[in-house]
Parts: structure tokens; sequence; C-alpha cells
């Protein structure tokens, strides 16, 4: 395996695990209007609370990432996604901010307000990773301009029929997500009302998912070439659908966390499918596939992606360790108490 | 009127990294004194060190959070304002960036959870393990990223490659320790600490002024102060050291910085500006008041040594002179006030007097701007007096803007960016306020619920903490007092 092989698969670890760990916090945050009291919410928070910051440290990680690994693509990318980018940038601090603030001013209107963008940010955030996954599936509009791939056209071109489906999609994976670590996080009456509504946010996932496979199979013919020519690869859909039936399984059985642990799998699962239809490519163009940014014709120099592995071989365990470390010191319910959100 | 992508960007890199840059020293700083001053409290277990490492870890928390909300936006800013910029230096940038991103910021994010809410989790041994790891985060943060500024002010350690027009690594040691890394980095740890400690001294003279948390307060501003003297008499000494550095590396930058437009004849030192306004037109520095051969004898000690001139360089390879020099001369008129105040309030400190001293209290309760500024000019003086390179000797500026990205676009931006950082600062400063006023507290001794295996024990069989749910009535009766 090359150098360029091994960042193409890391970069897909660093985004599954972006997915799987603020998957649930944004869905925390598009459930937030729907607890009606306001310590159900503050528990709602407190159940993110020593974790999101953390989780959007993926994200942060996955950008600089990719930057290192494959320039061509980040320049391209951001450059020709910008004003989805800066929607995204408002969201995610609007979010980080609502957080913050919420519970520090006793007043109804300061509260409802925050409520608001913070559930408002989180939803806004999920569909535009959507979108971008979607776009990604699709292929953009990008060719050479002046020796480099650039992309030519505009913000209303990414949002394209298939792109807001997964959008929603999206949307409908991290709500499920997020009620299933409610599940495991809250007690009581709370608990109750967060479990009554496991059946509802499986059936949207459940439909948004059949909808975007229909589309997926029906009008994205290079989406099965590399199924066609590695039939192993259909492996990754295998474990999509038992990771998806046992969601349904450890509910009925009423195993949260066993549900909760198929959801991350899921979601994992939908990652390496989006890997596999990309392979060997990043981006792709819709416009000649000879525009296409590949892990050969994007990447940085073999130097710098061998110091990179290195930093990220002596990175990587601290990191696994952290995350466990504080995972640990935080399980269990949460309980509202001092130093709270 | 076609927008121009290329001044706006450049006005929304200067509008956004200046935000963001009120938060990140401030967050290095603090980090240090609230080492100090949980160390204090695990060493002497008074329960006044307790409140102060509680209260600070409070606000510690806020400043973070309006750091990583705007830091978000810088990492992504470098591909969609400046892709050109981004292909060109991926493979040298990208690595430092990544590294923050592996050792820095996961650590961060990580122990901040325990710092914040994991006072009644945690030992008080585990909780200041989590204090120096968070400080310790924002320290290797602050490495990896003026790594990166560096590599642009003097690159090292890389070859252009030409096919792909762009720099490529060819030892990663020599990009990391590239020729201004140290002093750079010394010079914002000292901007850092300056400002923490004033910080601190701001809150705590307003707390001895208004005569509340007295005991406390004076503890707060003793530790704050030795820092900030510290910091303040170590900012010139590195700061001669970088401007030497600076003549060396980058010599427009240092004429641009002294407003040396003309290289002396031989035999005639070159001057050394306290203040004045330079003028491209006459390239003489106007209504200025200047120490002869000065800049020569801070550069090489001796006052009739040659410096480089502006007039060495072709014209299209002057940064822009009078705001490089403005912004280096707020920086070190500030740093020389520095000196002055945490240096009287010393001596007022040796006389046993310096509570006393409220004219004093008052300076330093408003004087936390001070360094602040500082550290903005004094990034503003390295960015301006580096242009127009956005790598030096290497990439122009003006050529390494988004091709892709439309003037309207960037006007959208900066619009929506202007007004979320301005909702967002006010909300900021209020809910400062409110903490400050409200003030550190002591809390009822209830040790047992904090360290005891039996605590553990009954959390794991579910049983909630009896201390926690006191702990919850007793916030909520403080909230609803305070409303009153």
């Amino acid at each position: 395996m090359d150098l360029n092989t091994i960042w193409f698969l890391l970069l897909g670890i660093l985004l599954a695990g972006y997915a799987i760990l603020d998957g649930f916090d944004l869905g925390v945050g598009i459930l937030h209007p729907f607890v009606r009291n306001d310590r159900d919410r503050r528990v709602l928070l407190n159940s993110i609370g020593p974790f999101w910051d953390g989780n959007e440290v993926w994200l942060v990680t996955f950008g600089g990432a990719m930057f290192a690994a494959f320039p061509e693509v980040y320049a391209t990318v951001f450059s020709g996604f910008y004003t989805a980018f800066m929607l995204l940038l408002y969201a995610l601090i609007f979010r980080a901010i609502s957080l913050e603030l919420r519970s520090k001013l006793d007043h109804p209107a300061w509260r409802r307000f925050w409520d608001w963008a913070f559930a408002l940010g989180s939803a806004v955030a999920t569909l535009l990773f959507g979108v971008a996954v979607g776009n990604a599936m699709t292929g953009i509009p990008v060719k050479e301009v002046n020796g480099n791939i650039e992309y030519v056209g505009t913000f209303f071109d990414l949002l394209g029929p298939y792109q807001l489906l997964v959008g929603v999609f999206a949307l409908a994976m991290f709500t499920m997500h997020g009620n299933l670590y409610l599940c495991l996080k809250t007690e009581g009456e709370l608990q109750q009302r967060v479990r009554g509504w496991a059946a509802k946010t499986f059936t949207f996932f459940l439909v948004t998912y059949l909808a975007v496979t229909i589309y997926t199979l029906a009008k994205l013919g290079h989406a099965l070439d590399n199924f066609r020519a590695h039939p192993a690869a259909w492996a990754a859909v295998v474990v999509s659908v038992l990771a998806i039936v046992n969601i349904l399984r450890s509910l009925a059985k009423n195993r949260p966390m066993g549900a909760f642990l198929s959801s991350a799998v899921a979601i994992a699962a939908f990652n390496g499918l989006l890997g596999i239809t990309l392979w060997p490519n990043l981006v792709l163009s819709n416009l000649d596939p000879a525009f296409n940014l590949d892990i050969y014709n994007a990447a940085s120099s073999a130097k710098t992606l061998k110091v990179m592995l290195t930093i990220a071989v002596l990175g990587m365990p601290f990191v696994l360790a952290y995350t466990s470390v504080i995972y640990w010191v935080f399980r269990g319910k949460v309980q509202v108490g001092k130093m709270t959100y | 009127m076609e927008l121009d992508v290329y001044m706006l960007s450049r006005l929304q890199f200067a509008l956004t990294i200046m935000f963001h840059y009120i938060f990140p020293p401030l967050t290095i700083g603090l980090g240090w004194l609230m080492v100090i001053m949980e160390g204090m409290y695990l060493k002497t277990g008074e329960r006044e060190y307790e409140a102060i490492a509680r209260f600070w870890t409070g606000i510690f928390a806020l400043v973070f959070a309006m750091g990583v909300a705007t830091g978000i936006v810088m990492e992504f800013e470098f591909g969609t304002n400046w892709a050109t910029y981004s292909r060109y230096v991926g493979d040298v940038f990208g690595s430092a960036l990544a590294a923050e991103g592996i050792f820095a910021f996961f650590l961060e994010s990580g122990f901040l959870a325990v710092l914040v809410f994991g006072w009644d989790r945690v030992s008080p041994r585990m909780h200041f393990f989590s204090t120096c790891m968070v400080s310790l985060g924002a320290v290797f943060s602050s490495i990896w990223i003026v790594v990166a500024n560096s590599w642009q002010q003097t690159p090292a350690g890389f070859v252009i490659n030409e096919t792909l027009n762009r720099a490529e690594i060819t030892s990663f040691w020599a990009m990391v320790f590239n020729p201004s890394t140290v002093h750079r980095l010394v010079h914002v740890w000292i901007g850092a600490g300056i400002l923490g400690a004033f910080f601190v001294l701001s809150i705590s003279s307003y707390y001895l002024l208004k005569g509340r948390h007295t005991s406390m307060a004076r503890k707060m501003f003793k530790v704050a102060l030795a820092m900030g003297a510290f910091m303040s008499l170590a900012a010139l000494g590195s700061g001669h050291l970088q401007a030497k550095n600076v003549g060396a590396t980058q010599p427009t930058k240092l004429a641009a910085f002294e407003g040396l437009y003309k290289t002396p004849a031989e035999g005639e030192g070159a001057p050394l500006y306290l203040f004045g306004l330079p003028n491209d037109e006459t390239e003489s520095v106007e209504f200025g008041l200047a120490v002869p051969g000065g800049l020569s004898f801070l550069m090489y000690e001796s006052f009739k040594a040659p410096v480089t001139g502006l007039d060495q360089f072709p014209r299209e390879d002057w940064p822009p002179v009078n705001l490089s020099f403005q912004t280096y001369h707020l920086m070190m008129a500030l740093g020389m006030f520095f000196i002055g105040i945490t240096l009287l309030a010393c001596f007022f400190w040796w006389r046993g007097t310096v509570f006393e001293q409220r004219w004093l209290l008052w300076t330093f309760v408003f004087a936390v701007v001070g360094p602040v500024i500082a550290n903005e000019a004094g990034w503003c003086a390295a960015e301006i007096g580096r242009q127009p390179w956005i790598v030096y000797g290497l990439l122009r500026t003006e050529h390494a803007f988004s091709p892709a990205v439309s003037g309207g676009q960037v006007m959208f931006s900066i619009v929506m960016f202007l007004v979320l950082y301005t909702l967002l600062f006010l909300v900021w400063l209020f809910i400062m306020d409110k903490k400050i006023r409200k003030g550190p507290e002591l809390h009822e001794p209830a040790p047992e619920a904090r360290t005891s295996a039996l605590d553990v024990a009954a959390k794991l069989a579910g049983h909630e903490g009896a201390s926690l749910m006191d702990a919850g009535v007793e916030e909520n009766d403080a909230d609803k007092s305070e409303e009153g």
C-alpha cells in the first residue's frame, strides 16, 4: 500500500470519527426544541457538554490533514464551495456559542433565543454536511483553469435534488443517532419520552436511507463501478444493512447501548461506501473525468506524506487515550449540578 | 462595479484573525496563571485558593470557547479565500496545521471537559493535572501555528517544484526551526503572559477597589503582578533579539518598522525614531524624534554600523511603510508602559503599600486593554511588514487568492462576519461582566464528596451524590438572588 492510499484511508477514518462523534451531538441539537421544560433542555445540553468540543476537533483535524495530504483538493473544494462553507462556519459558531451562553442567564427570552440558535445551527450544519457528501457522489463542475482544477459553477449548482436528498438523509441519520445517545444518557420520565421518539426518528432515517439508495442505484451510474471491479466492496453494504437491522432489534429488546453502537457502525459503513464510490478519486468532475482530482494528482510530495504519517502514528494513540479517558470520566447519566450548561 | 476579491479577502482575513487573536494569547497566559493558582491550592489546601481556581476555570472556559469558535474560521479561510496560496504551501504548511490538530486540539478539548465539568467528578490532583494539560495544549497549539507563520516569513527546508508551482518539504526540522521560529515563538508566549497577567490584575484590582473578596483578590493580584513584571521585562529582551533577527532575515521589514528609507552613508549610523510619520513621497520621517545612530547601535552595538534602508530594494517590494512603522511603534510604546507600571507596582508591593495606591489599582482595572492592543499591533506589524509577500520572497499576496471566488461572495461573508462577531463580542462581554461581578465563591467544605471512594461507589451504584444535589440547589438560589 502506498502513502497516498494510506492517507486516503486515514482521511476516511477521521471523517468517520467525526460523523460518529459529532453526529450524536448535532443530533441532540436538532432534538433540543422538542423537549418541553427548561430542566430537560439543560439535561440535553449537559449530556453533550463535556464532549462536543472534542468531537468537533475531528473535523478540524480532518481539514488540516486534507490541507496537508491533498492540498489541491483542499484548495479547489474550499474555494469552490465558498458560500456553503461560510454558512457552515456561521452555523458551527452559533451552535458553539449558544451552548456556552444559554444557561448563563436565567431569563426566558434569552434562553429561548439561544435554544433556537442551537437547534438551527445544528440542523443547518448537518444539512450542509449531507449536501457536501451528495456533491462528492454526483461530482461537481470543476475544470482546468490556468493549470489548476477550479470550480466553475455557482452556489446553486451544489443544491441539486440528489444533493438535497442526501442532506435530508444526513439530518435524519444524525437525529436518530442523537436520539439513541439520549436514551443512554437520560433517566426517568425524560428517558421515557426520548425512547418514545426512537420509532419516529428510526422511520425517518429508514425512509430517507431507502430513497437515497434507490436514487443512487437509478441515477448515479458511476457509483457502482468500483463494486463491479471489486466484489469484496459489497461487504460494506452488508455491514450497513446488518447495522441498521440491529438498531431496530436493539430498540425492540430495549438495549440502548446496542442501538447506539449499531448506529455508529452504520455511519462508519456509509462512510466506507462513500470512500469506495470515490476511490481513487477525491473530487469527481461532472464536466470531464480528465479533470478529476485523485489521490495522486492532488497529493503532497511523498516526503510530506511520510512526515505526516509519522505525526499521525505518534499522535493518534494519545488522541484515542484522551478520548477514552474523557468518555470514561463522564460516563453514566446526566446530573444537572454545579458548573454545568 | 466589480468588487475586488483580492482586497476583500485581505480585509476579511484581517478582520477574522484580529478578532480571533484577542482570545488565544489570553488562553495561554491565563492558563499559566491557573496552573500556578491551582498548584497553590494543591500545595496549601487553602479553601481560598480553591475558590480562586474554580472562579478562573469558569472565566477560562468562556475565553476558550470564543477562541475555538473563531479559530475554526481561520483553518477554513486558507482554502476558501486563499486557494492559490494553499496549493503553493500545502506541502509545507499543511503538516504544521495537521500536527496542531493532532497534538494540541485534542489535548486541549479533552482535558477542558475535566476542567469545567470535572470538579465534582475527579480528585483535586487529577483536576490539577487536567489544568496543566489544557495549558500545555494551548502552548502546543501556539508552537505549530507560529512555525507555520514563521515559515512564511523566513522559508527554509524546502525546494520549489517548478512543474507543480509549489514549495515542497526537503527537511521537516529545517522547516520547523526556520530562522525566525524560536524568536517569534518566545515573543508570542511573552505577549500572552503579559495579557494573562494584566487580565487577572484588572479583575483583582476591581475587587480590591470595591472592597470585595479582598483576601482572595490580594492573592491573585500578587501572583499576576509577579508574572506581569517578569514577562514585561522579558519582552524587552526578546523583542531586541527578534528585531536583530528581522534585520538579518527580512531587511525590508526592519527598514519599514524603523522608517529607514535611505541607507546611511558610510561612517554615519541609522537613527532610531521614537515616533514620527513616514512619508513615501519624500522618503523621510516627518514630525519625528530620533536618537542619532540608535538603530545601528541596537542592531550591531555600534553607532556607526551600516543598516540597509529601503532604497536598496525595488519599490514594488516595499511593505506599506507608515502602517508597519506605526503598529510596530505602538507595540513598543505599550511594552514600555507595561514595564513601567509593573515595576512601580512591585516597588509599592516591596514597601507594603501597593493595596493602598487606589490610582494604581484603577490604572490596572483599565490597563488590560493595553496588552490586547499590543498583541494585535505586534502581529499587524509582523504581517504588514512581510508585504507585498505572502511567503517572503517567493509568493506575492496579490497572486495568492482564490480564482474561483467572486467579490460579491466575499462581500457577503464579510458583512456576515461583522454582524456575527459584533453580536458575539457584546454577548461575551455581558456574560464576562456578570461572572466577574459575581466573583469567586468559597465552597462549604465537603471534601469527602469529592475524594472518597465511597462517593465513587455510590455513583457507580446509581445513587446521586447528595453533595451534587445540594450544589444544584445552591446554584439556583444564587441565580435567583442575583435576579432580584
